[in-house]
């Protein structure tokens, strides 16, 4: 078992789910296949989904919901 | 309106200091208005704004939150708060943020301080889409041929064969252009109505669709108004504003290339008309789209933005009016320092966007630090910007970073002041859309003025 780690592509803030009262798109534990949606980048009032680059298991989130984040940030930690 | 004040015992009619509710260029374009008329300034500011220019060079400055827009220009009680603990007399909302939020307006209000804006209840009947367009048809303003909302799929064809084909099927909690589709014909309709149910039932929780005519390759043009306390408003003349992309604008210019005399003067007699149905107070811009041209040329009422405008300058260029002068000597009580017969436009002004966005890569959003700038100047240039050499642009806001308006005695003069000032306009660090404006102003569209809402998205598809 190895990890892997899904980086932000550009800066701006990160958010768990696609609006304020929706499901989160995984949650810990949730095993994802390559291109799923693990997040939403908001940069200057556009919205960037965030694909996982691999699969896995998601085992940990490295930022929280609503944080701000640099280009190359780590997001989500998966379990590959 | 401020019903308590007679004509025999008029305020000085002046403000002493105002909270200045926003950022980036608007904010410098209040705290310059403000410093020109004697009124102390208050900036407010977020985490990655610390040392913006408009912290910079106002009066004084409130921390409001962390970086997120919501978190700070967004929030409602950090920026009353701001107000408070500055111990000001009035905010000015500029653009965007809470500029349109009647519940941001009632608050300030129930402070006991002034909106530099209308009276809150007039925000929210401007910003319910079926409330303006009623209010419109009280005030005798044509308005897009449209149903109400449609049940069955036989009803909407009985109600297009009075709004006539082409039509657009809308869902009626939709917005921003999504749940909308075109129908040509009754057959079509039938299929389009069927999938719009289905798709606004799902996308926006309502199943409710109506109808509105299509119209034909219209052109966007808006109204700029001016309202006071004692009843006088006044029109500055129109702006055209039709190359947009994804609804957003990217040039303007003033006045209408093309706009029939006729025409001209009955669209700006509804703006006025308009205002005064809705007991409008301060600066407000009432659009309209218009189809076909010449002297028949009709026109149809959208939407009235309740606040001053990103592309004011351009109005500000022909008729010579302070735009946001006016704003503060109406929030202070006074009255507009001008009649209609005052409000002269002359010569021709348009406006490009510098917005941090890569043309070349779909308009990605661009963040970064400028590491250079050079700054167009001369004859009938004026730059907005709250960007110098050095800083960064932060991710969090709205991409515009730079308003570049020109003006000259005639439409091919400020065309060709347009093209030098983009030539000698430098931003290194982060691409923009200066140069998408020089390639923009060599279309035949533009420089015969014949453009429409479609013109800038066929041309960027092509």
């Amino acid at each position: 078992m190895g990890s892997h780690t899904i980086t932000s592509r550009t800066p701006g803030v990160f958010y768990h789910r696609p609006s304020p009262d929706a499901e989160p798109y995984v949650t810990q534990g949730a095993s994802v296949s390559e291109g799923d949606t693990v997040g939403l980048v908001e940069v200057m009032k556009t919205f960037h989904e965030v694909k996982a680059d691999a699969a896995g298991t998601v085992s940990r989130f490295l930022v929280e919901n609503e944080d701000e984040v640099t280009i190359g940030q780590d997001l989500v930690e998966l379990e590959t | 309106m401020t019903a308590a004040r007679s004509g025999a015992e008029l305020p000085p009619g002046r403000l002493q200091s105002v909270l200045v509710a926003n950022r980036g260029e608007i904010a410098l374009r209040v705290v310059r208005a403000c410093r020109e008329l004697g009124i102390r300034s208050v900036a407010v500011y977020s985490d990655a704004d610390a040392r913006a220019a408009h912290v910079r060079m106002a009066d004084d400055a409130v921390h409001v939150g962390k970086s997120a827009a919501s978190k700070s220009y967004l929030d409602e009680d950090k920026v009353l708060e701001a107000a408070r603990s500055a111990g000001v007399d009035a905010v000015h909302p500029g653009y965007g943020f809470l500029s349109e939020r009647p519940s941001f307006a009632a608050a300030v209000e129930s402070a006991g301080l002034t909106f530099v804006g209308p009276p809150s209840s007039v925000i929210a009947t401007m910003g319910d889409k079926a409330a303006a367009r009623a209010l419109a048809r009280r005030a005798g303003v044509p308005v897009v041929p449209g149903s109400d909302e449609v049940a069955s799929v036989d009803e909407a064809v009985a109600a297009a064969e009075d709004v006539g084909y082409p039509v657009l099927v809308k869902a009626s909690a939709g917005g921003g252009g999504r749940g909308i589709r075109p129908a040509a014909s009754a057959d079509e309709l039938r299929t389009v109505v069927a999938e719009a149910q289905r798709e606004a039932s799902s996308a926006f929780g309502s199943d409710k669709v109506y109808l509105e005519r299509a119209l034909q390759g219209p052109k966007h043009v808006e109204v700029q108004v001016l309202a006071d306390t004692h009843g006088g408003v006044v029109h500055c003349y129109e702006r055209e504003c039709s190359l947009q992309r994804r609804r957003q604008k990217i040039l303007e210019e003033a006045p209408a290339p093309g706009l029939d005399p006729s025409v001209r003067s009955s669209l700006c007699d509804a703006a006025v008309a308009l205002a005064r149905e809705v007991g409008y107070v301060g600066a407000g811009t009432v659009e309209f789209l218009v189809e076909g041209s010449g002297r028949e040329a009709a026109f149809f009422f959208i939407e009235m933005n309740t606040r001053i405008q990103v592309e004011h300058p351009i109005t500000e260029w022909v008729t010579g009016l302070d735009l946001v002068a006016e704003q503060l000597r109406v929030a202070g009580g006074a009255p507009l320092s001008v009649a209609q017969d005052d409000v002269v436009c002359r010569g021709a002004a348009i406006e490009f966007r510098v917005n941090a966005e890569d043309p070349d890569q779909d308009f990605l959003p661009s963040p970064g630090t400028v590491e250079a700038l050079e700054l167009p100047g001369g004859p009938g240039v004026r730059v907005d910007t709250a960007l110098m050499a050095g800083d960064v642009v932060p991710p969090f806001y709205d991409s515009l970073v730079a308003k570049l308006a020109v003006w000259a005695p005639t439409r091919e003069q400020a065309l060709a002041r347009g093209r030098r000032a983009l030539a000698e306009y430098r931003v290194d660090g982060l691409p923009t859309t200066i140069g998408l404006h020089r390639r923009l102003l060599d279309h035949p569209a533009v420089v015969d003025g014949t453009y429409d809402i479609t013109t800038l998205e066929t041309w960027l598809a092509g």
